[in-house]
């Protein structure tokens, strides 16, 4: 029988009384050892079988149950005198500030309190927080004078971490514990402390409550030794000193001794809780490693909050390589076989197919598609083995379960970390391929910001029928497609799918009738009748890339843009355009213009766009994945290959190049000599160093631009494939290829020219101050002709502040993501429209004034009414 | 005027249109539609069919209930954190001021900073003042801070270690061309140097001798002499012109609305700062609000980043939603969360979990990680919505 799920509804804090840690003690803790020589737990020790037991073979002297079923009971120790608890230490220095010495009172006035009272009760009706309502009372509780008994009142001071000194007389922890027994409830609660659930002087302790075993479990090593749990470590100092500090007293030793005593039980007592208290030494392992106590176990990133609460560890997941695939779809995954016979999906046995998990079962967990487990309708899990698969086989019948090898078809959720985005997890299908590595299409790298230089990543395999129901309608790659950030497509078209279409697309470029049906066949489409065969009498039975790039767009698509090559012309000519740039969609058939990134690459893929939003993320799922194919084959058909020589240019170009740096080179010296001669002017609000630097830099910018444009004219797109690269959008640009051929430029570290190294200069093999653009770092070689060794020294430099900048900047903005998330995660769009946060609050009346959905939205509008009417007057 | 009547006319046009669609758009939607008709000059025909297709789209594309918003904007909002550049300073516009920029300024709105790093403001002139020269001139040198040391004649100051004092004399041209009041500055430094002494054969000349007579309190004296500031208002640095077009422009270094909004001339709309803090202090919450929205995007796409306004609305809102600007972290939204929980799984879990047993707090388990630490459905998305069983109904029914 399955137990009844219960729902917590609420949980409440508060502080244990020193008669209920007693109570819910089952046993008091005098013997500071653990075990005997035997190994046996000691009576009254740390591990007394009445805390709880670890070991299965041993049964719980409180409740009976085994280990491993019993959670463990607490258990106490008797403080010899009383201790002060840390985390509490300075809301009792608070306290005892503001309250009389002499009578206890609060050193607030009756009408005071009375406001106060009432300001509190609000705040806690209201669950808000009262911090500021306390800070405030604090603060008019200063007083010299008690308004209750007319004492007055000397300095009380904290000396941290736990003593509290009443002028020059320290308080000892008895003394604390007096007078905050003398608070009465109703100043408590001004003061803080909720009577309700907690008083002033439970804050020092009297007695300790032990935790059970299996919070502090002994771990036996190989060599047969027992090492104990910190927490257990310092528990046995509490007792050791605890013991020795009753022993003294009862024998009447010197005032002396026992506070010295009693000082070292507060000692142990405090690193007990927090071993990271500011102004105490942490306790240390033998080894000098600082002991781990309570806050350390619950604090920080490796803490049980963030660790183990927030954050759980699953099963039916795995983790390996990533490589890509281009012939699988962009929704699935490629599981190696390995890894599909590990992880398991459970299936409810029924009359319709248990023929199949038969099969499943006879296979075992070797073969792939067989079964690891089943589970049988009293909830018992059986290993299938090659013994037991007879019996199992012919007792199995609906009811049962059987957890059954991944296969084609079904749902998992693949992630990549830093998942810093909803699209960080997408659900896949599952496609088992041999080899050890999962496979993804390349579209859906950018989403997952995946590359293959040794990129892990995670799949989980969903348990449950609703989750995977849920995954299927919202976790879907082809649901992803539109990023919620702009409202535009992130899963597109990358690198050569880019090239390939373009070279595909461009005009000239023709196709015999075999190639062609190669490539339509390629991209999964039907061999189709041709539109208009004879609309051009020179192609023959030749086919244009345009046509076939026609076949995969749905029919009635109607689009113009202008591409990712345009050139910015002052006058466009659209349709006539020479470099092809202009795109023109007529009734699904490209009519003009080649297709590049703006086609259909990720983030910025128009056609991509239009085909989602109109026709529906399954459709676009066909697209895409047909135009890639098709563009793939299509660069293979066309041929797509480029080297060093790509870069080459003539030596008349390179001499062009030198003169023009020459020149530039020139300029700085001239504004170097008129700042040497005080002839520069200033630039208004900058000094003449700063103008001058400004001055130099413009000119040396150029001066890479200009060597940049004059080898630029020497690449032409129709045969240089790093050109075609650069220009489409598929790869590198045009800035990279002017830097191999022509010169590489100024090199920077923190904005500036590189001005820090030697004294007065950058480098010994220039004269001092000197500010030519080569002493402070312009690199006038290209990377094909190469850098000499103080330009490769410069460009180091510049290269690894990047490398230093890419660093911190993950860190920075890890945390800026961390507390973003945090600070809005409760935020829901309510049935009427609202935007409220867990408490209620509105947080908007509207989400983002119009109610508009950004994921849905194209590109930030819901409706782009320029598109719609041109639509519109199209149809009539 | 008349063609503000048109707009109006239009505008209510549109929207009646609409009402008897059956929707209610929003403002700027039918703003939008009224520029799109005049624009492509539709006819009365097409504009209907326009609004019906918009109301379409518009329907199809609002958000359902139960949507995380707030997750994907701050995930929309911190993603491109990843993609921005460190670089600090940069000339933003302007080339003569150093601005903060991308992640650290992102960060610095975000943690909504009392003091910024880089304050600056731009200050606009009304219709009547924008191309007035003199005006414009005169108003940078009373707002922009001018020391000793820029009023100065060249080589007019000296420290003369036989006498042991400070001499200095100032340019008359100086104070003219920054158009300042040499009473003033006499006045201002007489107050900050007692033993200030002015020639009284030229009243522009004057010396000052150290208290103590030593080399260091000279040069001492000498350094504060010079950036004595004898003009400017408090907070404002750098003050530069720039021609836009059809205007002169004010940028300043360093910020101080509440004064400059003072100033006769200035433009009150138009004039911003990027401190905002300060708008908070002067023009409300509300602007305080649009501060944050503007200066996020801006830092956004200075840097080339689209983010959807929405998601930044919300960040801006959920800041500025208890009617002061708070931070997003722990002084801020996140340390404020009435759950002791989702406070304790933030930052400083001990604190707050000794707190709460000491206050009594109660944990109502209604927000998201509260219902992630004990392992039940988060009230979000598919988890919002629940099955509702009514026992008693069978028993009465039958």
């Amino acid at each position: 029988m399955k137990e009844i799920i219960k729902k917590i509804d609420h949980i409440n804090f508060g502080l244990m009384s020193p008669e209920n840690i007693r109570k819910n003690s089952v046993i008091k803790i005098v013997t500071p050892d653990t075990y005997d020589e035997d190994g046996y737990p000691i009576e009254n020790g740390l591990m007394d079988p009445h805390l709880g037991v670890i070991d299965p073979s041993l049964k719980c002297k409180t409740c009976g149950s085994k280990g491993g079923e019993c959670l463990g009971h607490f258990g106490s120790i008797d403080l010899a005198r009383p201790v002060v608890h840390v985390g509490f230490a300075d809301n009792i220095y608070k306290i005892l500030r503001s309250v009389c010495n002499e009578c206890g009172r609060v050193l607030l006035t009756d009408t005071e309190i009375e406001n106060f009272k009432y300001e509190i009760l609000m705040a806690m009706d209201n669950e808000e927080s009262i911090n500021e309502i306390i800070k405030r009372v604090q603060d008019a509780a200063k007083k010299d004078k008690c308004p209750h008994c007319e004492e007055k009142q000397s300095d009380i001071k904290i000396d941290k971490p736990t003593s509290i000194n009443d002028g020059d007389y320290r308080l000892t922890a008895s003394e604390i514990r007096d007078r905050l027994e003398r608070i009465t409830d109703e100043d408590a609660l001004v003061l803080g402390v909720n009577p309700k659930v907690a008083r002033p002087e439970w804050m020092v302790l009297t007695v300790l409550p032990v935790p059970p075993v299996t919070v502090r479990p002994s771990i036996t090593l190989e060599t047969g030794e027992r090492s104990e749990d910190d927490l257990t470590h310092k528990l046995v100092d509490i007792l050791r000193i605890n013991q020795r500090l009753s022993e003294n007293m009862e024998a009447g030793a010197p005032q002396l001794i026992v506070e010295d005593l009693w000082e070292l039980l507060q000692y142990h007592v405090t690193t007990y809780f927090d071993n990271e208290a500011s102004g105490v030494p942490p306790a240390r392992h033998r080894s000098g490693r600082p002991l781990k106590t309570l806050a350390q176990r619950l604090k920080g990133k490796e803490g049980r909050f963030r660790s183990n609460l927030s954050g759980k560890r699953v099963n039916f997941s795995a983790r390996t390589v990533i490589s890509p695939d281009p012939n699988i779809s962009i929704n699935e995954v490629g599981v190696p076989e390995m890894i599909a016979t590990e992880v398991t999906v459970p299936v409810h046995v029924n009359d319709w197919n248990i023929e199949e998990l038969k099969k499943y079962i006879l296979n075992g967990p070797e073969v792939h598609p067989g079964a690891n487990y089943v589970i049988r309708s009293d909830d018992r899990k059986i290993r299938v083995y090659d013994d037991t698969k007879d019996s199992i086989i012919e007792n199995i019948e609906p009811g049962w379960v059987v957890e059954r090898h991944l296969k084609d078809g079904d749902i998992v959720l693949f992630n990549r970390q830093p998942s810093l985005h909803r699209m960080s997890m997408m659900a896949h299908e599952v496609k088992v391929l041999p080899y050890k590595t999962f496979r993804l299409n390349l579209c859906v790298c950018p989403p997952y910001n995946a590359d293959f230089d040794g990129d892990e990543m995670n799949m989980h395999v969903f348990q449950t029928d609703e989750s995977r129901a849920e995954a299927k309608s919202l976790m879907r790659v082809q649901e992803h497609i539109l990023s919620p950030r702009f409202g535009g497509p992130i899963i597109g078209a990358i690198h050569d799918h880019i090239s390939g279409a373009y070279l595909l697309t461009r005009n000239g470029s023709t196709f015999t009738e075999e190639q062609a049906f190669q490539i339509i066949r390629k991209a999964k489409l039907p061999i189709p009748k041709r539109k208009n065969p004879n609309d051009n009498p020179e192609l023959g039975t030749n086919w244009t890339g345009k046509e076939l790039f026609s076949l995969l767009l749905p029919e009635k698509l109607n689009l113009e843009y202008k591409g990712e090559i345009c050139k910015n012309c002052q006058v466009c000519k659209e349709r006539d355009c020479e470099f092809d740039s202009y795109v023109v969609i007529e009734d699904g058939e490209l009519k003009y213009g080649a297709l590049d990134e703006k086609a259909y690459g990720s983030f910025s893929g128009k056609i991509l766009d239009k085909i989602v939003k109109d026709y529906g993320s399954d459709t676009a799922k066909e697209f895409l994945d047909r135009s890639t194919n098709m563009a793939i084959s299509g660069i293979m058909k066309v041929g797509i290959t480029t080297s060093t020589n790509d870069e080459e240019i003539p030596q008349e170009a390179q001499d062009r190049i030198q003169a023009h740096l020459d020149d530039a080179e020139e300029n700085v010296d001239r504004h170097v000599k008129a700042y040497e001669e005080g002839e520069l002017e200033a630039l208004p609000g900058r000094s003449l160093e700063e103008t001058l630097e400004m001055k130099i830099m413009q000119v040396l910018g150029e001066a890479r631009d200009k060597s940049g444009e004059i080898a630029e004219s020497y690449f032409a797109m129709e045969t240089n494939h790093s050109v075609v690269m650069a220009k489409t959008g598929a790869r590198a640009s045009m800035l990279n290829l002017t830097q191999i051929t022509a010169c590489v430029g100024q090199q920077s570290v923190r904005g500036g020219r590189i001005s820090r190294g030697y004294i007065e200069r950058t480098l010994p093999h220039f004269r001092k101050n000197e500010l030519g653009a080569k002493a402070r770092g312009f690199v006038h070689s290209s990377y094909k002709s190469g850098l000499d060794p103080v330009e490769f020294f410069f460009h180091a430099m510049g290269g690894r502040e990047g490398l230093v900048d890419t660093a911190i900047r993950t860190a920075q903005s890890g945390y800026m993501q961390r507390r973003l998330v945090n600070a809005l995660q409760d935020l829901k769009v309510t049935e009427n429209g609202l935007v409220q946060d867990n408490k209620g609050n509105v947080i908007q009346t509207m989400f983002g004034e119009d109610g508009v959905d950004p994921a849905k939205s194209d590109h930030g509008k819901a409706a782009d009414l320029d598109k719609i009417i041109k639509e519109m007057r199209i149809k009539k | 005027m008349v063609k503000n009547e048109e707009i109006q006319k239009l505008i209510d046009k549109v929207s009646k249109l609409a009402k008897k669609k059956g929707v209610e758009f929003p403002e700027s939607y039918i703003l939008d539609i009224v520029d799109a008709y005049n624009r492509h000059d539709l006819t009365d025909k097409e504009l209907e069919t326009l609004v019906i297709r918009v109301k379409k789209a518009y329907e199809q594309s609002k958000v359902e209930a139960g949507e995380a918003v707030g997750t994907v904007a701050a995930q929309s909002v911190g993603e491109p954190g990843t993609q921005m550049t460190m670089r600090t300073f940069h000339f933003a516009g302007v080339n003569e001021l150093n601005v903060t920029l991308g992640l650290p300024r992102l960060i610095e709105i975000v943690d909504a900073r009392k003091t910024i790093k880089t304050p600056t403001m731009a200050i606009y002139f009304e219709e009547d003042k924008k191309n007035d020269d003199e005006f414009v001139k005169k108003l940078a040198n009373q707002i922009g801070k001018s020391t000793v040391n820029d009023i100065l004649e060249v080589d007019g100051f000296k420290i003369n270690y036989a006498e042991m004092k400070v001499e200095a004399t100032i340019d008359a041209k100086k104070v003219e061309d920054k158009k300042l009041d040499y009473e003033k500055i006499k006045e201002a430094i007489k107050k900050s140097f007692k033993k200030a002494k002015f020639n009284p054969d030229n009243d522009y000349n004057f010396y000052i001798e150290p208290k103590e007579v030593n080399i260091r309190e000279l040069r001492l004296d000498a350094d504060k002499v010079r950036d004595l500031q004898i003009s400017g208002l408090k907070g404002i640095g750098k003050v530069i012109i720039r021609k836009e077009e059809d205007q002169y422009i004010l940028h300043t270094e360093g910020s101080n609305l509440e004064k400059i909004l003072k100033i006769d001339g200035v433009d009150k709309e138009k004039t911003s700062t990027n401190h905002i803090h300060e708008i908070e202090e002067v023009l409300g919450i509300e602007a305080a609000r649009n501060a944050i929205i503007n200066e996020i995007l801006r830092t956004l796409s200075e840097q080339g980043l689209t983010v959807d306004i929405r998601h930044i609305m919300l960040v801006a809102d959920m800041m500025t939603s208890q009617g002061t600007v708070r931070s997003i972290g722990r002084h801020g939204i996140s340390g404020k969360k009435s759950s002791v929980l989702a406070r304790a799984a933030f930052e400083e879990t001990g604190r707050h979990l000794l707190n709460a047993s000491i206050r009594g707090e109660v944990e109502h388990l209604t927000g998201i990680i509260e219902n992630i630490i004990i392992g039940q459905p988060i009230p979000l998305g598919t988890g919002s919505v629940d099955i509702m069983m009514k026992p008693n109904k069978r028993k009465g029914g039958r």
